[in-house]
């Protein structure tokens, strides 16, 4: 921990300079601007101590996940692993042998239900904010601001209707109870309509007196330039989907994701407890590798997309 | 900007003209029989059909995504409000009762005002505070320039896209002595003996309260980070030459109005988010916990919805969360319209 904290410290004079340097020389002298010596002090200061509180945690899941059963047990409990092993991961795939369904089924399960959702939410949501963002027709504003009150509660309040209609559609016990309703999210289609306001009107209207369809103009101008904003939405629906255990609508266990199994695991206890620390552990890292790799394509595809007219 | 409005504005005045010349063309032979008022309607009327016409593209882009919206959303919070008057428990029809499921709500169920309490507790502490919190972290950490900045960034964030993984509090909180923050507290002499975080009622409601704070950095966060990068580098420099001095001018002045509708965005993601506690409430202090010390609205709810099947009396709990959190939202959101100004 102190080690990341003297790298906070001791980094922010030279890295922001030095990547600046690169790119724009004279935005050395800007960046500069209105910043005091206390003033950095101090809000760092803060984050060290604020990133502290956060990371602790996460560091405790990575240490447990490798500490053996005694070190799990032990008094007084100690942070950081001693004599680290992956003796729990191996536990954990003896008991995934050992489940009624083979294990990769459950896999197979999480991926379908993932990738159908995201790859249908990013593809929805694009497709009507498009027009939402960038056509006149009556009724827009209705239509936008009723997704927008979507966003102001949050999805247990519509539970109860959801399953009866889930039920009626007679998509209960199946992926699609999961699938559907993930794509029509609001805050997906807030989020795409928000950048794809962005973009100049002269580049659609330079396809458009091409002659070209606004379903060309949507695939081939506006999805590649609002890359930042599908990937934004494709990194949201994964942590939705992957937090879903589907217990309410999947009944049949060859249909039930991972996330279900590895719950089931983690519930038996203390004589589990080695294998719940490698779930915990699995549970945290995949959303966070995920969001790690798209994090960065967004941040790049940020910089580079500063499109203003 | 003003000029393409203008613009805009001229494409769309051509539109109704065009459509109007549309409809002049056949009254002119009988102009008598019809009245100004029907004239005038009637063009209306062309114009619109003429403009829904035209947009034909719009509605059909927009159909796939407004069907899912209807059935899973809209179509749930009418039903929702519908069966809140009503008796039911999914098996007999539902049978009308009236206010009687709001009377017994707020006269006869203590428990749920305890709940009712404790969700505007969240509401209060932790939207607000992580509100900010998401504004000053992603604030300092745009001053930080690459991996660095990446590692901060995940950092914060990561809490709150880890799934159930806050579990990992469980051992933090555990009530006997080999609880991690018992064991620190023992071993400084803080507290004689253990305490029983999640069983003791005074103690419920804090501990949830920061574990919901580690949780909040969300969507929200990540808005402000984008926010922040988006914003001109040349506003700063004129923002200097006009006389700002420090960054918290800076921050007043050129940064938030900049961001206003990420700003907007995080109040109705931290706000909502606020008032929807649960998971953790269950998992941690479990559901019913000691003397309904963590129950929120939404545990209110599931205890009536998914334990005992009282689906009106549970919808009339769900109207009253959604009336909360959309009252909330609207009123926090004419406040934010006028920062920086």
């Amino acid at each position: 921990m102190s080690k990341q904290a003297k790298s906070v410290d001791a980094k922010p004079s030279n890295i922001i300079p030095s990547d600046a340097k690169i790119k724009f020389k004279k935005r050395r002298r800007e960046k500069q601007l209105n910043r005091s010596i206390a003033g950095n002090t101090l809000l760092f200061a803060l984050m060290i101590f604020c990133g502290v509180f956060m990371a602790l945690p996460l560091v405790m899941i990575i240490n447990n996940c490798l500490k053996p059963l005694d070190e799990l047990f032990q008094y007084p409990p100690k942070l950081f692993v001693r004599n680290p092993t992956l003796e729990n991961f191996t536990d954990l795939f003896v008991l995934m042998n050992d489940t009624w369904v083979p294990f990769s089924r459950y896999i197979l399960n999480t991926i379908i239900i993932t990738v159908g959702g995201m790859v249908g939410h990013v593809i929805c949501a694009s497709l009507a904010a498009y027009p939402l963002a960038k056509h006149k027709f009556p009724g827009k504003d209705i239509l936008f601001s009723m997704v927008v009150l979507s966003m102001m509660f949050s999805w247990t309040v519509t539970q109860i209707p959801q399953y009866m209609i889930i039920s009626w559609l007679g998509i209960n016990n199946t992926y699609l109870a999961l699938i559907l309703p993930a794509w029509s999210f609001g805050m997906g289609l807030y989020l795409m309509k928000q950048f794809m306001e962005q973009l100049p009107d002269s580049l659609m209207e330079s396809a458009r007196l091409d002659g070209a369809n606004e379903l060309t103009i949507f695939w081939k101008i506006v999805m590649p330039n609002v890359k930042p904003a599908w990937l934004t939405l494709a990194i949201f629906q994964f942590q939705q989907m992957w937090a879903n255990t589907g217990a309410l609508f999947l009944r049949d266990e060859q249909l039930k994701p991972l996330q279900f199994s590895l719950q089931q695991i983690t519930a038996g206890g203390a004589a589990r407890a080695g294998a719940a620390a490698a779930v915990t552990f699995l549970i945290a890292a995949v959303p966070i590798i995920f969001f790690l790799i798209c994090q960065r394509n967004v941040l790049e595809t940020m910089t580079t997309s500063g499109m203003k007219d | 900007m003003a000029e393409k409005t203008q613009k805009l504005n001229d494409v769309e005045a051509d539109d109704n003209k065009k459509a109007a010349d549309v409809m002049t063309e056949k009254p002119e032979t009988k102009k008598n029989a019809i009245s100004e008022e029907a004239l005038a309607v009637a063009k209306k009327q062309a114009a619109l059909s003429y403009q829904i016409r035209r947009a034909r593209w719009s509605y059909g882009m927009m159909s796939p995504y407004f069907i899912l919206f209807f059935f899973f959303t809209v179509l749930p919070v009418a039903m929702s409000i519908v069966l809140s008057f009503t008796y039911f428990n999914m098996l007999e029809l539902p049978e009308w009762v009236g206010w009687k499921n709001y009377v017994k709500l707020f006269l006869d169920d203590d428990v749920f005002l305890i709940s009712l309490k404790n969700t505007l507790l969240f509401a209060v502490v932790t939207g607000p505070v992580s509100y900010f919190l998401c504004l000053l972290f992603a604030w300092i950490i745009n001053e930080f320039k690459g991996w660095l900045r990446s590692f901060l960034t995940l950092i914060f964030y990561a809490p709150s896209i880890c799934g159930n993984a806050y579990l990992v509090w469980s051992l933090i909180l555990t009530g006997d002595r080999y609880g991690y923050l018992n064991g620190l507290l023992l071993k400084y002499d803080v507290i004689n003996e253990a305490i029983l975080w999640m069983k003791t009622a005074k103690w419920i409601m804090p501990c949830l309260i920061v574990v919901q704070l580690w949780l909040s950095l969300g969507t929200g966060f990540l808005s402000f980070i984008a926010g922040l990068q988006t914003i001109d580098k040349s506003l700063y420099e004129a923002a200097a030459l006009d006389g700002v001095k420090n960054r918290w001018q800076e921050l007043w002045y050129v940064t938030l109005p900049a961001m206003k509708p990420q700003l907007m965005f995080g109040a109705v993601m931290q706000i909502t988010q606020s008032f929807a506690v649960a998971d953790i409430s269950v998992q941690l202090a479990g559901n019913p916990s000691v003397n309904y010390a963590g129950a929120t609205v939404v545990t209110h709810l599931l205890d009536y919805g998914n334990t005992r099947f009282e689906m009106g009396y549970a919808s009339a709990v769900a109207t009253v969360l959604f009336l909360l959190m959309v009252g909330t939202n609207k009123l926090v959101q004419r406040i934010l319209r006028r920062v920086g100004e």
